[in-house]
């Protein structure tokens, strides 16, 4: 029946279809996203504990934000924690995907399966618990390996021993790292899609070349998948700065010890959720948002020299 | 260098010089292959470990848990610990409450997502593609903007909605960018002509949706409930913040306020509590593995 109508009429019953179709979206965008966006931002001029109606500060939050010590901890914690989980992670993940995408190796679908397991569960409060465990200074398997291999009577007997971890301020950051590496697969598996899209025909015409093992994943591979890594690296900072499970969990909802676990994130839900300084906490929403921000458009700006799209116009897509 | 390395199969290929450098391409390839493997074996010994001393430690005494030098595996495995573990704190109810939000939540999102996703793949309307940005436009904004005013608006609407699900149930419902970017690609895939087929026939926008394009993308909706389901299953900041009565928490709460009979952290209890609620995560995985990968495949490389 349709056939018979207009060509302009029928448009217009599919737009309006399409309008059906994404209202959910449209009604979600309202409610939970754009909504929240912009009361968020009014908050953050304004003093509110939920109990009584909010009271327009202007810019105190702000000057609070920047002459609190706190707020500058966390800052450097979650910094100095995406600075160093974020690159190790993708070097990790790409090694990981680069073997598991090697030609000849058996069982190449069960190294896969099993080496994704850790991703499922990694941020949960149970894989929180394990890692407090296995990292635990004197009772926990790794300082005991750890002095097997280097200790007095080690393998190697060098006299040293595994330092404290989440016990000591400045192993605080490096324990949670690790808890995040182990998570590797998420990453993994997106480097190993990628990598499978590489065209063979690129890695025989390097090898007629004579090119080597590391000569091809240098000027095949890595430029090949370097969209791929700019993904995982916006993607990758973005969670880092978000960290809050472990870190509430490990530390007991504190942040400790000496606010090395006082995660960005942490120090906002403790604003807002334990404080009720739902003001001041949308102020540190708004700050992290401008960070991420930022973040993001320098390493798309950096990146577009160094990363290769094989169509022309296709980094609007990222 | 390397080639020389390889020597045992140059050798034995006295042939012309194509043939031999194919055969060290080969050869180099085997070599390649041996390497990775012995360091796949080895990197899995290291990266399942943690799982393994969960599920040790899990079956030890209180004193056996923390002897050094340890047992790598217990004397003598005592279960019960995972009764005791779970009992004694009502894990029961957390399962069966953790059951009901993942389930109320991956039925949301399968079905908000795929009919979002069938208007940006299948219709045409002036501002599409604008909206669409939008779509993706909103994975930029980190969750804590949001977070506050949502939870202000549910302490203000009339009605009970703090330490409930519904807060945490209803955006679900409304689609999430991720999710809808994954299922358009999908969609994207499939023919035109099967829609217009339909349409012939007299088949509503509704009805291609639900009879044509939903049964032809099984493995992509099954990519987002697996997806879907163990993120909830784990989640943690959203029931922190909304349920606070103790009959009500999920798994990861009810884990996160772990209590045992005499205090302290007795570690054994704590392994078994914990491998108990993230097993459900690795059996699901295990069954649908075949639709989770295929998600993330879909969901593309250049997303």
């Amino acid at each position: 029946m349709f056939a018979f109508l207009p060509k302009q009429k029928l448009a217009r019953i599919e737009a309006r279809w399409f309008w059906f179709f994404i209202s959910p979206w449209i009604v979600g965008l309202i409610v939970f996203r754009g909504g929240p966006i912009l009361a968020s931002l009014f908050l953050s001029f304004t003093e509110y504990n939920v109990a009584e109606p909010p009271v327009w500060i202007n810019l105190e939050n702000y000057t609070r934000l920047l002459s609190d010590d706190i707020f500058y901890k966390s800052l450097r914690v979650s910094g100095l924690y995406t600075l160093l989980a974020v690159p190790l992670g993708i070097v990790v993940s790409l090694i990981m995907a680069i073997m598991l995408n090697q030609k000849g190796v058996p069982f190449l679908g069960v190294f896969r399966t099993l080496y994704y397991i850790p991703a499922l569960v990694a941020g949960s409060v149970a894989v929180a618990f394990l890692f407090q465990w296995l990292l635990n200074p004197s009772f926990g398997i790794v300082n005991y390996i750890i002095a097997l291999l280097v200790g007095d009577e080690g393998v190697i007997p060098l006299g040293l021993s595994g330092p404290r971890w989440f016990f000591d301020p400045d192993w605080v950051v490096p324990s949670f790292v690790l808890m995040s590496l182990w998570g590797f697969g998420a990453s993994m598996l997106i480097y190993l899609a990628g990598l499978q899209g590489v065209p063979t025909a690129l890695y025989e015409a390097a090898r007629i070349d004579g090119a080597g093992v590391f000569r091809r994943f240098f000027s095949v591979t890595l430029p090949m998948i370097s969209p791929v890594v700019l993904f995982t690296f916006i993607t990758g900072m973005i969670g880092s700065f978000q960290v809050f499970t472990p870190a509430y969990i490990v530390s007991g909802g504190v942040g400790g010890p000496a606010y090395a676990s006082m995660f960005y994130v942490l120090y906002l839900y403790l604003n807002a959720f334990r404080r009720y300084r739902f003001g001041y906490a949308s102020t540190q929403a708004w700050f992290l948002f401008i960070i991420i921000l930022i973040l993001t458009i320098v390493a798309l700006r950096v990146s577009r020299r160094a990363v290769y799209y094989e169509a022309p116009g296709d980094e609007k897509m990222i | 260098m390397a080639e020389q390395t390889l020597s045992p199969t140059f050798e034995t290929t006295p042939a012309g010089s194509a043939s031999r450098r194919a055969l060290t391409i080969q050869g180099q390839e085997r070599l390649m292959a041996t390497i990775s493997t012995t360091l796949l074996l080895l990197g899995l010994i290291v990266v399942l470990f943690p799982l393994f001393w969960m599920l040790s430690t899990s079956l030890k005494g209180e004193i056996e848990a923390l002897k050094i030098p340890p047992n790598w595996l217990p004397v003598k495995p005592q279960w019960y610990n995972y009764r005791d573990a779970l009992t004694f704190n009502p894990f029961v109810l957390y399962f069966r409450n953790t059951l009901y939000f993942a389930g109320m939540v991956v039925l949301g999102e399968v079905l908000s997502n795929s009919f979002i996703a069938y208007g940006f793949a299948r219709l045409r309307a002036p501002g599409r593609n604008l909206l669409f940005i939008m779509v993706l436009a909103t994975l930029m904004v980190p969750a804590e903007v949001t977070i506050i005013p949502t939870y202000i608006l549910f302490a203000n609407l009339p009605g009970q909605w703090l330490n409930s699900y519904n807060p945490l149930i209803i955006p679900a419902w409304l689609g999430s960018a991720y999710l809808i970017f994954l299922l358009r690609q999908f969609f994207l895939g499939i023919p035109m002509e099967y829609d217009e087929a339909a349409h012939m026939e007299g088949a509503s926008r509704l009805g291609i949706w639900w009879r044509i394009i939903l049964p032809l993308s099984k493995p992509a909706l099954g990519a987002v409930a697996i997806m879907s389901f163990i993120f909830h299953w784990n989640t943690f900041q959203g029931p922190l913040i909304y349920i606070n009565d103790n009959a009500k928490f999920p798994v990861s709460l009810g884990l996160s306020m772990f209590r045992t009979p005499f205090g302290g952290t007795p570690q054994h209890w704590y392994m078994a509590a914990s491998l108990s609620v993230i097993a459900p995560c690795i059996v699901v995985f295990f069954i649908a593995q075949r639709f989770f990968i295929q998600g993330i495949v879909i969901s593309g490389v250049k997303g």
